[in-house]
């Protein structure tokens, strides 16, 4: 309401209190679960605890969200409240670079120093002919150091089959979502849905895909979650990516029913553009993954 | 839940003008940066009192040789907890209060930028704190493994509770981002017009660059949890060196986190001190500008002297002598930091109120601090002080008499603007002299004993420790009692008291003293001019 009667100091709110409730139960389910399998208990009622988290989340977004948009739709926010909406959505990715550049940093460390260490190079001499004297260092790591505790893969994924269409397929989502980022301004609506909905299925393309490699990789290859550190970190990076794509397939989902009920204008489409912020973001994190997770 | 206005005709006008709202519900649901600050304060004063109830855990079991009071199992949840309380629920939420109450008052704005997020960075809190105490009382017990949680005591070794303390890590994590965005949000957008980046006061400046490190360091956190919670749960081998994973690599990651979330815990100190030295020196502060370079070079090498803390966990040579002089670099800006603040108070008309006598105190102890750290920092010396109470005396003297005594001089310097009275200034002195006392004897001696190789985290030492320690209890005791005045002071000057001007400190200077004593529950609805 400052700055000439124009910022919008929002009433009080339901949400906050909501979405920590839901937060604390979600975190709570999913911990008893946990808890609970590794515990081996059979008749574990914890995803109960879990599943009203999720409801309350799921409810909680949803409220929040809609009253934002109607803020926004009924023209309380200036210019100021649109910056700051650009400084949030920027440093909150970069909070998510920050979480990839520790599970990249993971990879590198393992890669460039544990594994050569544990094999005998630099100071680990002594560590290689006491624990392990067996064990060579390689990449992707097929024998482990204890391969009867962690056994090995048998295979690891062919770069050049699902990542490479994958890789193909998310460049082209966000080429498609940058013509349809380009159709909003130019306010072709036709355009624009075509194009939304065009990235739309190219992001669940590669969320199919990445499904199938999982499935084959767990089947076929022998490459799982406990197949030492070269499963562990496959795992790490792509889950946590797919996770993230995920997340951004559902805000695109959403700004692309706010298109068919008629929302964004042509200069002013904040909640659009911070979706397709994160979704480039997602796309760069692949590139990263295609080249260090399975090409070199 | 009548009172919840979501809908968009809310009389904005009306909305205006209004005080707050009556009763419970005006705290939860709450979007005034004022509540959510105090909410803070009053979350972090608790936890301050949790926190220092197992410290006096830890100080009883201490006074003497041999085992008297707790079990080892015990004594290693309380040395635990009393860390992860301390540093999570009480130095951290006590900042981020005093940044949610004193920010938009100086740089002028109505309130900070997200206000509904604010209440949720808020609200997460006390859930977390429920779910990481709550541990203690689980079967197996609460996290043993020391604040640190190195891997494999937490993954392998670690009670079943440590989901819990993970997911309670997780809560608190994504309440720091989101009240990060927030602080960084408001500063660089909120600015009354004419409040340049350089004319900001410091501890807005400090908090900018705090808020920084949060946003780049707590999801370093998370990656590494959530590492932990796959080798608990799914089978994987990130810290275990039989799957070709590395428990060494736990550490450069918590470390690659945890060396800038000591410099979140003092920089929005070095930002308070910096208001309240000039205002009772009644002088301006010396070399605002290299302040603010100072602030930001340390935040920089805080993200390249990490293994600094590993120096005898078996890194490269070339590694450690990298950190050792990375980590002396930091003596340069700190030391500029030091030098401005005692050049503020030369030749000043200098009084000594409460603020001004815990400032004064952080500015000498916290140097005595650095100087420990310095110590620490000769990698070949570090091989024989690692892991012994010089470690424990150094880390404690640059938060007690660092970040603590900060926010106590914050609380006092502002407490008149917050409740409109004047503190007990005598009460106050008392406070501090008790405090100052206590946390002198509680500490120093631990240096003695650190050196001659007392280990930490071990609930027994050796007899010759003996003496060294009863003065260390003593100590303790004297400062944890002490806090109660505090809190009766609190007490004490909310319910009355002398009536406070606008500015009731001569020399103070900023935007926060040009409104009324209490402040309206709305400042700055219009912005204010800034020549």
């Amino acid at each position: 309401m400052a700055s000439e009667g124009s910022y919008y100091v929002p009433a009080q709110s339901k949400w906050p209190i909501i979405a920590s409730i839901g937060l604390f139960l979600t975190l709570l389910g999913a911990g008893m679960m946990m808890n609970d399998m590794s515990a081996g208990v059979k008749d574990s009622s914890a995803h109960y605890v879990f599943y009203a988290g999720g409801l309350l989340m799921a409810w909680m977004l949803f409220g929040w969200f809609s009253n934002v948009i109607h803020e926004s739709r009924s023209g309380l926010y200036s210019a100021q409240m649109d910056r700051t909406f650009r400084w949030s959505m920027f440093w909150f990715i970069f909070s998510e670079v920050m979480f990839f550049f520790a599970l990249f940093g993971t990879l590198f460390y393992v890669r460039v120093l544990a594994v050569p260490w544990l094999a005998g190079e630099g100071d680990g001499a002594m560590t290689h002919e006491l624990l392990w004297p067996e064990f060579a260092a390689q990449w992707p790591l097929m024998v482990n150091p204890d391969n009867d505790l962690f056994v090995g893969a048998a295979n690891v994924v062919d770069p050049f089959h699902l990542p490479l269409l994958n890789t193909l397929l998310l460049v082209a989502s966000s080429i498609t979502l940058t013509l349809a980022h380009h159709a909003l301004r130019a306010n072709h609506r036709k355009k624009i849905k075509l194009w939304l909905a065009a990235t739309l299925v190219l992001g669940a393309a590669f969320l199919f895909f990445q499904a199938e490699e999982y499935i084959e990789a767990y089947h076929e290859l022998g490459l799982t979650l406990s197949a030492g550190i070269y499963g562990s970190t496959f795992f790490l990076l792509t889950g946590f990516h797919g996770a993230h794509v995920t997340l951004g397939a559902i805000m695109l989902a959403i700004m692309l029913v706010r298109v068919h009920k008629g929302h964004f204008e042509s200069d002013n489409h904040f909640g659009f553009e911070a979706a397709s912020w994160y979704w480039h973001f997602v796309d760069v994190v692949w590139i990263g993954l295609f080249i260090f997770v399975y090409l070199v | 839940m009548s009172t919840v206005t979501d809908s968009v005709d809310t009389d904005v006008k009306a909305h205006e003008d209004h005080g707050p709202a009556k009763g419970l519900m005006r705290w939860v649901l709450t979007t005034n940066h004022k509540d959510i600050g105090s909410m803070y304060l009053w979350f972090s004063f608790a936890m301050f009192l949790t926190g220092g109830a197992m410290a006096m855990i830890i100080r009883a079991e201490l006074f003497q040789p041999g085992l008297q009071i707790v079990e080892p199992a015990f004594f290693n949840q309380m040395t635990t907890m009393h860390g992860l309380i301390m540093v999570f629920g009480a130095v951290m939420p006590a900042f981020v209060g005093l940044a949610n109450w004193m920010i938009p008052m100086m740089i002028g704005a109505p309130d900070m930028a997200m206000p509904r997020m604010n209440n949720w960075s808020f609200w997460i809190l006390p859930f977390a704190a429920v779910m990481l105490i709550s541990t203690l009382f689980m079967e197996g017990g609460g996290p043993n493994f020391g604040w640190t949680f190195y891997a494999p005591l937490s993954t392998d070794y670690g009670p079943p509770s440590t989901t819990f303390f993970i997911f309670a890590i997780h809560m608190l994590g994504i309440s720091s981002i989101m009240g990060a965005i927030n602080i960084i949000a408001t500063i660089l957008n909120l600015r009354a017009p004419g409040m340049t980046m350089m004319k900001m006061p410091l501890f807005v400046w400090t908090w900018l660059i705090t808020a920084y490190l949060l946003i780049a360091v707590m999801p370093v956190l998370a990656g590494a949890v959530t590492m932990m919670l796959m080798d608990i749960h799914f089978g994987t081998s990130f810290f275990n060196a039989g799957g070709g994973g590395d428990p060494v690599l736990f550490q450069h990651i918590f470390w690659f986190f945890g060396h800038p979330e000591v410099y979140i815990m003092i920089l929005p100190s070095f930002g308070i001190v910096s208001a309240i030295i000039p205002a009772f020196a009644r002088k301006h502060l010396f070399g605002y500008t290299s302040m603010v370079y100072a602030t930001a070079s340390i935040a920089f090498l805080s993200f390249i002297v990490w293994a600094h803390h590993m120096f005898t966990v078996g890194i490269p040579l070339i590694g450690e002598l990298f950190f050792m002089y990375a980590t002396m670099l930091i003596a340069v800006p700190t030391g500029v930091k030091v030098f401005n603040w005692v050049t503020t108070m030369f030749r000043g008309s200098m009084t000594f109120e409460a603020p001004m006598l815990f400032s004064t105190a952080f500015v000498v102890l916290f140097t005595i601090g650095g100087f420990s750290g310095l110590m620490l920092s000769i990698a070949p010396a570090d091989f024989q002080y690692h892991d012994t109470y010089f470690v424990v005396a150094h880390f404690h003297y640059v938060l007690v008499p660092g970040a603590i005594f900060a926010i106590f001089a914050a609380t006092y310097y502002w407490l008149p603007k917050w409740t409109g009275h004047m503190y007990d200034e005598t009460l106050a002195k008392v406070h501090f002299w008790m405090s100052f006392i206590g946390m002198n004897l509680t500490f120093f001696p631990m240096h003695f004993v650190g050196l001659a190789g007392m280990p930490r985290r071990i609930p027994d030492y050796a007899l010759q420790f003996a003496n060294f320690n009863e003065i260390s209890s003593i100590g303790g005791f004297l400062f944890g009692t002490t806090q109660f005045l505090f809190l009766f002071i609190i007490i004490k000057c909310i319910r009355g008291g002398e009536k406070a001007a606008a500015k009731p400190w001569e020399g103070a200077e900023g935007l926060e003293w040009s409104v009324p004593s209490p402040a309206p529950y709305h400042t700055f609805t219009t912005p204010p001019d800034v020549k």
